[in-house]
Parts: structure tokens; sequence; C-alpha cells
């Protein structure tokens, strides 16, 4: 007989953490013993102006359901202006994505400082509970990534 | 255009140019081809009319790397990409004369084809200072063709008939606006989520990633593209249906932003008429809506938005609450 | 000699499709490609060209060859399997039709393409005549007759009686028409018919501006003249070095094989390639050719010598035009052949 498996969805998020506050601020998450689902995946970047948008979308198309950018708050850059740049960039981006009819939480941008431990976990249960409403991403997978 | 073949060639007798960056005539009545002059006996093959929609300021990059000046040929809106090109240091203002010729929108010949017009021996009334309607003439049958029905979709939202930048201007100019720029980009808007999403899946199935869009670009300038390296593995040649088509085309509309001036060539280029300026309209109107008005290539001074920021700018969640 | 009323022809794909897939050209958000046919497909067999070439049936701008996964510690190869149901490509044209015979030339000489044999193999071809040849068509000049299409069933649209009469030409062309011939009327009556529409057919080619091309001096005789030629250096300045003119192409054949890394595996698929870019054939030692006049020079010294000179001077350019109403810069096969024949051949250059 055959017990047939109840497949919970488990989303694949992507987060990527500026070297300098968020990437910090997980780490404070964890000596905190805060807890955030291991299905978020950090990928650390010197700062948030690092990412291309093509980083975001190559997440999507590899199979990420959501992708998240953390940095320093707007002010706060270790390079003092770096995220002004990315608040721009993904403010576009995300308005481009919402254009071709991506549903629009699959992307987020938060600010999160190296003090913010709490707010690292928070902000991460949050957009992954989001992501499990929205379910898994067809629009922007390449197939060939599936299986 | 008699007029401006004169003065072209007194360029060349004067030393001011080496050579004239123009359109020769095609062998059809529809399709000169953008080319060099450098002698005067060129000139016989010399044209200007309707049907010379290209977008010179891109060859402009090549054209400033050989010897002496060269006079190139600039519609209105072709100035607003050599002065972006110029902010860019990709062209030199010293070796580029510049002429600013006259333009009353550029004819599309699949608008032509597409009221009904087969087998096209000649056309009449292209000239730039023809009468409103074509007569063209066909193995089956003469037509009138009005000439604002057979224009290029982007000068139905031109941007006006003043040059940017030139040396001097011959011919006459004509505005052709008679519509909303962003027209097209608020309908699309206004669909579901899953409208638009079904709209550009159909739209962009149709791409075969010829990358006659980038080529033709004057923004697109990189040496070379991130689609065509292979030392990443973005480098794409298949035209998969999947999302590849969407990335590539909004990765290159990204990469243009702040950058494009919307002068339309993408779309003129396509060869399956994917209305590929949308992108590009809609960084625009974000830009525009976000950051304060802003047009590429009007101000070559002027900081681009994409490398400037304000410490109250809208965060990337205004996306979500906008509706 | 078979006819069809053209309001039954929806019920005539229907029986097609039912037995075998059915290829034809489907307007999509307003261009015209040969496609799947369904129900709701927006079916445009008057359009005279596709935007891309029929080559696609046989020869995918885009096909996987085989999957590897890695499951544990074991790889599994997956080949993708041949093409083994038969298929029909309905509303091809004459040029088409000789578009596959040059890529014929290239897949079925050994080594044979076993994917594009068996897609030959089990397809059928049925092409129509060209109601209404354009200005840009010059299929003549290679010995292709509009009027008369070479396929497995040829086809005339008769406009006057709304009709639309088929000739099978071969055996496969004999089975597809017996497998829906209770569509079908037998009529011998429309040869007068068939006859009228040929011979206006090649009046108007007669009148077509490139009809009468020469291709004079274009064989493998003067390949070393017409490589040096000056002409070249002028006429490749335009070109953008887009792909246009290579997608477009009926007889374009040269593709590229790469690997795309999946979740678990690799896919090896192969696409199109174009002799227009800046990586073709790209070799760890660097490119053959580095500029792009040389790649412009090669595309057109492909079609127009290399080709005939191995080939038994069959060109690998049928007439159809697709460069001529697609390219960006409004340069074509055509200017090519009329700048060598101004400058008095390659010979005495």
């Amino acid at each position: 007989m055959q017990v047939e498996e109840k497949k919970e969805f488990r989303p694949k998020i992507v987060a990527f953490c500026c070297n300098w506050c968020s990437y910090a601020g997980a780490d404070l998450a964890g000596s905190s013993r805060l807890v955030y689902p291991a299905d978020v995946k950090i990928i650390r970047v010197p700062c948030s102006c690092r990412v291309n948008p093509m980083f975001i979308l190559r997440a999507f198309e590899r199979g990420a359901d959501g992708v998240i950018l953390c940095g320093c708050h707007p002010g706060d850059c270790h390079y003092t202006t770096g995220n002004f740049y990315a608040r721009r960039r993904m403010t576009l981006l995300f308005s481009m994505l919402d254009f071709i009819g991506v549903e629009n939480g699959r992307t987020r941008v938060e600010w999160v400082s190296a003090a913010e431990g709490a707010k690292f976990s928070a902000t991460m249960n949050e957009f992954v509970e989001k992501i499990r409403s929205l379910g898994e991403n067809v629009r922007l997978g390449d197939l060939r990534c599936r299986n | 255009m008699q007029e401006l073949i004169k003065r072209a060639k007194e360029l060349l007798a004067d030393g001011t140019a080496a050579r004239v960056l123009g359109w020769r005539r095609g062998d059809l009545p529809y399709n000169p081809e953008p080319a060099f002059f450098e002698k005067e006996e060129d000139f016989d093959q010399f044209v200007y009319d309707g049907f010379c929609g290209a977008n010179l300021s891109k060859m402009m990059i090549e054209a400033c790397k050989l010897e002496g000046k060269t006079a190139v040929c600039l519609k209105p809106c072709d100035t607003y990409s050599f002065n972006q090109l110029l902010k860019e240091h990709r062209v030199d203002r010293e070796k580029a004369y510049i002429i600013g010729v006259g333009c009353r929108g550029k004819l599309d010949i699949e608008k032509i084809r597409a009221q009904g017009v087969k087998g096209i021996q000649g056309v009449s009334g292209a000239e730039i200072d023809g009468p409103d309607e074509l007569q063209v003439q066909t193995i089956y049958g003469d037509k009138t063709v009005p000439y604002a029905s057979a224009m290029l979709g982007r000068c139905h939202v031109c941007k006006g008939k003043e040059h940017m930048i030139c040396d001097e201007i011959i011919g006459e100019s004509r505005e052709t606006q008679d519509a909303d720029r962003f027209d097209e980009v608020r309908a699309i808007e206004a669909m579901s989520p899953e409208e638009r999403f079904a709209y550009f899946k159909k739209e962009l199935s149709k791409c075969i990633r010829c990358n006659a869009c980038r080529n033709a670009c004057p923004a697109c300038s990189c040496r070379k593209c991130v689609f065509d390296s292979n030392k990443f593995d973005s480098a794409q040649k298949a035209n998969v249906d999947s999302f590849e088509e969407k990335m590539f085309h909004v990765i290159r509309a990204f990469h243009v932003a702040g950058r494009c001036t919307d002068c339309g060539e993408c779309s003129r280029v396509c060869p399956q008429g994917i209305p590929l300026h949308l992108f590009n309209r809609k960084f625009i109107k974000d830009i525009d809506e976000l950051y304060g008005e802003f047009q590429a290539g009007k101000d070559p001074e002027a900081k681009s938005p994409l490398t400037d920021y304000r410490f109250e700018d809208a965060e990337p969640g205004i996306v979500g609450k906008r509706g | 000699m078979y006819k069809i009323a053209k309001k039954d022809l929806q019920a005539l794909f229907r029986a097609i499709a039912a037995e075998r897939e059915l290829y034809l050209p489907v307007r999509t958000a307003g261009q015209v490609n040969f496609a799947a046919w369904d129900e709701d497909a927006d079916v445009a067999l008057d359009v005279l060209k596709t935007v891309k070439s029929p080559k696609d049936a046989f020869f995918p701008q885009f096909e996987t060859l085989y999957t590897c996964r890695r499951e544990g510690k074991k790889l599994q190869i997956q080949p993708e399997a041949l093409k083994e149901k038969e298929f029909v490509v309905f509303g091809m044209r004459a040029c088409d039709v000789q578009g596959v015979k040059v890529l014929d030339k290239v897949f079925l000489s050994d080594p044979v393409d076993s994917y594009y044999a068996a897609r030959r193999e089990h397809g059928i071809l049925v092409a129509i005549a060209c109601h209404e040849p354009e200005e840009s068509c010059f299929c003549k000049v290679f010995g292709v007759d509009a009027a008369a299409p070479d396929a497995d069933v040829a086809g005339w649209m008769l406009n006057e009686t709304g009709e639309l009469a088929l000739r099978p030409l071969t055996e496969k062309g004999e089975r597809l028409i017996a497998s829906v011939k209770s569509l079908l009327v037998e009529a011998e009556d429309a040869q007068a018919a068939v006859e009228k529409e040929q011979e206006q057919i090649r009046a108007i080619v007669e009148k077509l501006p490139y009809a009468h091309l020469s291709l004079e001096g274009w064989d493998g005789g003067a390949t070393e003249a017409r490589f040096n030629s000056p002409v070249w250096e002028t006429l490749y300045k335009p070109c953008l070095a887009c792909g246009t003119c290579t997608f477009v192409c009926p007889t374009c054949q040269c593709y590229d094989i790469k690997d795309y890394q999946t979740a678990d595996g690799v896919q090896r698929y192969r696409c199109w390639d174009s002799c227009m870019y800046s990586d073709f054939t790209l070799m760890a030692a660097g490119n053959n050719r580095t500029t792009q006049l040389q790649r412009f020079r090669q595309r057109f010294m492909h079609k127009l010598v290399y080709f005939p000179a191995n080939n038994d001077g069959m060109y690998s350019c049928v007439g159809c035009g697709r460069c001529v109403e697609k390219c960006p810069s409004s340069l074509n096969i055509v200017k090519v052949i009329k700048a060598f024949e101004k400058q008095g051949g390659g010979e005495n250059v």
C-alpha cells in the first residue's frame, strides 16, 4: 500500500543582506535565539547597492519563490550613499515586475540595522508567511529548473 | 533634400567634414539604408525622405573613431540620443558636425502593408515637404494612404520639433504628436495582474532573440553585452518559452532606464512587432512620477535619476501600496 | 485533383489534427507565424509570408537533445525521443519548400542528423501557390515556381469560387488526402481554374522588381575575387549585427549546442545561431571572424558561393524575401547581389 505523502509547500526564499548592517542583524537574531524559518537562504553582499536587478530575476528564474533585500537604514550606509541608489533601483524594478503581472508581494526591501535582530527575525517570519500565502512562483521561474 | 545635398557637398568641399553620414537610396521605394558619403559623385544616391527612420546617432560611436569630422544628419528625436551618448562619453563632439534635418514623422512600411497594400512598386509623397497623402503604386493597383496613418508609433508621441544639439538646421520640422506618450502604459496598468501577465507573455513569446532591439538601441552601447558574454551563464541564445525572454527585455530596459530617450528604435526594428518601447516608457513614467520629470538627452548636464537620490525618496514598498 | 470550400477548412484542420499534429500560419499578437493548430487558432492562410519561415517544424529554433539528472550518486541520462508521430505543415509556400530541400542537403548528408531526419520522415508538406506575390519576392531567380509548389500536396486558392484546390504529389501526400477524403470533393474540372491561377501568378512574378536579378558570377568559380572584393567594405556598414536575417531565413542552418544547468542536472540543447553574432563559433583560441565585415561577408558568401560550390550549384537562398522585409537597416541579399553587378562582378577587382 502506498501512503499518499502530503507535501507541504516550503517556499524558497533568498535574502540579500548587506555585510555591515543586515547580515550582522541576522547574526544577532541567531545569537539572541530568535526564530525564523530555515527556508530563508541568506546571501551576503558588501552593500545593498551591490545587488544588480539581474540577481533578483536570476534568483526567481532559478526557483526562488520570494526575494528580499536587506540593507542599512537610509542615511546609515557604511558607504554613505549605497542604499539610496539601491532604493531607487529596487523601486523601479518592483514596479516593472508589477507591470508585467508578477504578484506584488514576492519582492521586498527592508532596512535592518546590526542592532535589530528582532526586526530581522520578525521580517523574515512575516515574509515567509506572505510567500506561503502566494504559493509557488510560477510566473518568474524557468520551467527547466523544475523537476 | 536638394538643399541638404548641396550643403553636404559644401561641407565636404571646404573640409569641415571628411564624410557625411546620411541615407543611400534603396532598391525598393521604401528601403534606404544608412551610409557614409565621402565623394561628391556618391551623392546621386543620397536620399532623405519619410522612410529614413533609422537613428544615426549610434553609428556615430564608430564614426568618431575615424580620422576627421563626420557630418551626421540627425532628426530632432535623434539629437536626444546623441546628447545622451555625449554625456556618457561614447561620442566625441569635436568629431561630429551635426546637421539637424527636418522631420514630419517617419513612415512604417508595415503600417502601409497593414492597410491592404501589396506588391509596392512606387511610393510618392514621402518627401520631407510632401503632401499629407501617400500615393502608392502597386502591382495590384494604386492606393492612397494618409501620411499620418502610416507613421511609426513613436511619431504619434513625438517629443517635439526642436533639435537638442546641432550645428545647423536644414529643412522644417512639424509637430506630429497626436497622442499622450503614456496612454499605452496607462492602458496596461489598468489591467489586472493576470491580464498584464497574459499580455506580455503573448507579446514576448514572439521574441526570436535576434537582438535587433539591443543592437539598434543608442543607449545599448556596451562593448560586450552580458547576454552575449560567455563569462556568465546569463549568456542566452535560445528563445525558450519561459521567463528567459521577459528577463532579457526587463533587464535590457532596466539597463537603459534613466538613459533611454524614448527614441523608439527598439519597436521600429523588431521583426515580430513587439511593443518593446512599453518597458522603457514604463520606467520613464515611474521616474517622472517618483523622482520628478526627466527627459534623457535633453540637458547633458542633468544628473540621471538612477545616479542620483534624495533622502526622502519613496520606499520600494510604494509599488504595492499604489494599487 | 481535389477541392474544398474555404469555409470548410476549419473542418479539414480538425480532421487532420485528430490524427496528426498540424502546424500552420497562425496570427498571434498581430504577427503570423507557423504554430500548432487548435480550435481557437486565428489561421491566416492568406498571408503571403509568415515572419519566421516554417523551418522550425523540422529544425526548431530551440530543442533539447538530452537531459542529465543526478540522483544521489547516480547519474541518469535521458536522450530526447525522436519524432515518431506524423505531422502536417499546412500552408507553406513554394520558396519554403525549397528551403527545406536546402536543409536536407545539410542535415541528411553524412553524418545524418537523426533529429532532423526523424522530423523529415514524419512530416507532410502541404504548400499553397502564392496568390499575390509581392515586391520583395525573387524566388524565380533561384528557379522556384511560386505557382507550382513542389511539396507532398500542392494547393491553389481559387478565389473566384472560394475554394482551395489540392493535388497530392507524393505517396505521403496521397496518404494525407486519403485520410480526409470525406471532406474533399474530387474535381478534375478544377484543373482549368488552377491553370488560370498559375498563369496569373506567373504573369505577376514577371512584373516583380527583383524577378530578373542576375546571378552571374555567383558560383564557386570566383571565390577568391569575390571574397577579397572591396565592395564589402561599404556594403556591410549599416549592418547592426543582429540576427534578424538569419532567424527569419528558411535556409540558415547554423546552430549552437549548449548546456543549461537545471535544478539537479544539465539539459543539453541546441538552438539557432547567427553568423552575424560576435560569439559565433567562438573557440578557446579566439574567433576566426573578428570584424563585422568578415561576419557579414560570410553570410552572403556562404549562401551564394560556398553552398552552390559544394552542392551541385544549389544556392542556399530561395528568394523568399523575408530578409528584404525585416532587416532593420534595410540591407539584404538582393542589395549584395546588385552591388557586385554594378561593380562588374568580382573578376576584375
